[in-house]
């Protein structure tokens, strides 16, 4: 598959940023200056589930992600991080505001958008090929067209042994990767990721942050990833919005000054702990008012 | 495969033999005439017999087809209304009441009453074994449907799938495992429906056969024999349907 990505790798190498982003008294975080259109804007999105009692989950959320740009949303449980991306992905439809993706308006679920969710939520009947050709198979692409596609995805994820294997004989992170490639089948502008690795071990979890880098690179997709892991949103982001509060609102949002490509060790350096104090502290001062 | 073939049926075979052990002892021990327990081997030549000189043949054909056009039409009914009562509510609170009397209602005390409605021939056999049959796949395909895991349901409409896609990619093969568990059921008990519909009136048939050795013909030794055919049939449908299963099932960990 040809790279679509146009931008260049590690223009923000020499940059640095130390100081966080507050939000606005009003819990309305800026928004990043865009182009034409941003890959994906949430405006003033409030959404509560209808259960009894009523679950208000988010609170007059808004921001804007570029396209080709690498988000990540990190909040603790409870903030609407899923929900957040749920909205995105036209599975919920916000109780006031609005989302667009690709600057059109979101009313239902869009092909141009691949999700992750947290579980790989792989279908068992199927092997790791014809779950990621399921995608291709709903839109109508012939037999030969989608295992051929779907064989290009398996070895782009980095699973390229498991096509015939079943879910449960993959192991976790197998299935992880095998819903990446799912995800990524219909060549999705915005991919949407909801802590896709966090049943993970640490150090698989680093394995597949490289690859994710990786991938993100290869395709160009905008991503927009909900992590818990503060480290993590740092070795891949260029943003980390920040939710907090029941329901959930952006309380900051914090540029990742870090050249690309990113390395591991790049975790050592000491603007990963000034950001990661800056997310904790926009985090704790939530919490104390 | 010799293996595979050995640890499957090895069980199987041992079982049946003690079986047959434990019966012939308690006729020699017993001192049973043949006309009350006939001895296995007596049993085992009239079976042979009666193949032979085409008395059980023709009694076979006409069950099996009652079977499978009863266990057809009353599987393809419950599949669809397990399915409704899955996906409707309204479908559930109108008709589940109805389900379950029917299904408390003896089929025995309905036999006669749709032989007189229907006849004697293959229609009323049908109906009895489709009514026998619909209960259990009912349930287990509103079980099944019911219990399709919600998060796969959001994948396939995260990938926006038709509602016909949802049916026949998600809920048919996601519910698949419980409605062959019905499916399993139901054709062990159409065997049953058939004999059952036999007895409340009929000219051919292993029901019929049946009263015919026990009654006419007094000849026990061809009424064992009979026994022995409808249970044969009845595993033969049955792994017939296991290995339906397990092609279409598979493994799913």
């Amino acid at each position: 598959m040809a790279p679509r990505r146009a931008r260049s790798i590690g223009t923000k190498t020499t940059q640095t940023n130390r100081v966080a982003t507050p939000a606005s008294p009003a819990g309305q975080a800026p928004t990043q200056p865009t182009g034409h259109h941003a890959a994906i804007a949430v405006r003033h999105c409030s959404f509560g589930y209808r259960d009894d009692p009523p679950r208000p989950a988010l609170a007059d959320v808004s921001f804007e992600v570029a396209p080709g740009e690498l988000v990540a949303v990190i909040g603790a449980n409870g903030t609407g991080k899923s929900t957040l991306l749920k909205l995105i992905a036209g599975l919920l439809a916000p109780d006031h505001g609005e989302v667009t993706v690709g600057g059109r308006e979101v009313r239902g679920p869009d092909l141009g958008v691949g999700f992750v969710f947290q579980e790989p939520r792989l279908l068992p009947w199927r092997s790791a090929l014809e779950n990621v050709a399921f995608p291709l198979e709903l839109a109508g692409w012939s037999r030969g067209a989608r295992e051929a596609r779907a064989r290009d995805l398996l070895r782009l994820v980095g699973a390229p042994d498991v096509e015939r294997l079943r879910p449960h004989q993959l192991s976790g992170g197998m299935r992880q990767r095998t819903a990446i490639a799912r995800a990524l089948a219909l060549e999705p502008a915005v991919l949407l990721l909801d802590e896709p690795f966090s049943a993970l071990d640490a150090l698989t979890r680093e394995r597949f942050n490289v690859a994710l880098q990786s991938i993100w690179r290869t395709t160009g997709t905008t991503i927009l990833l909900v992590t818990h892991s503060i480290s993590e949103a740092i070795f891949l982001a260029d943003r980390v919005v920040v939710l907090a509060g029941r329901p959930g609102r952006i309380v900051a949002q914090v540029p990742i000054r870090l050249g690309r490509p990113r390395s591991l060790v790049d975790l050592d350096a000491s603007i990963v702990s000034d950001v990661s104090a800056a997310i904790r502290a926009a985090l704790e001062r939530e919490e104390l008012a | 495969m010799t293996r595979h073939v050995l640890r499957d049926f090895l069980p199987v075979v041992a079982v049946a033999t003690g079986f047959v052990i434990a019966w012939k002892l308690l006729v020699v021990i017993g001192g049973y005439p043949i006309f009350i327990l006939p001895p296995p081997e007596v049993v085992a030549a009239r079976l042979v017999a009666a193949w032979r000189d085409g008395t059980i043949e023709p009694h076979v054909v006409t069950t099996l087809s009652e079977i499978l056009l009863g266990f057809l039409i009353g599987s393809g009914l419950a599949l669809v209304t397990g399915y409704a009562l899955a996906r409707s509510r309204l479908a559930e609170r109108l008709l589940s009441p109805y389900l379950v009397a029917a299904q408390a209602t003896p089929i025995l005390a309905l036999a006669p009453l749709i032989a007189l409605w229907f006849g004697t021939g293959l229609a009323s056999k049908v109906i009895i074994c489709s009514l026998i049959v619909f209960f259990p796949i009912t349930v287990a395909t509103m079980v099944g449907v019911g219990s399709v895991d919600r998060q796969l349901l959001e994948v396939g409409r995260a990938f926006r799938a038709t509602p016909l896609q949802v049916l026949t990619r998600l809920e048919i093969p996601g519910a698949l495992p419980a409605i062959f568990g019905g499916i399993r059921v139901g054709a062990t008990l159409a065997v049953i429906g058939a004999i059952i519909g036999e007895w409340a009136g009929g000219e051919s048939g292993l029901g019929v056969l049946i009263n015919l050795a026990r009654g006419s013909l007094f000849d026990t030794p061809l009424l064992f024999a009979t026994l022995v055919t409808i249970a044969a049939l009845g595993v033969a449908l049955y792994w017939l349907i296991l290995v339906v299963e397990r092609r279409l099932v598979g493994e799913r960990g």
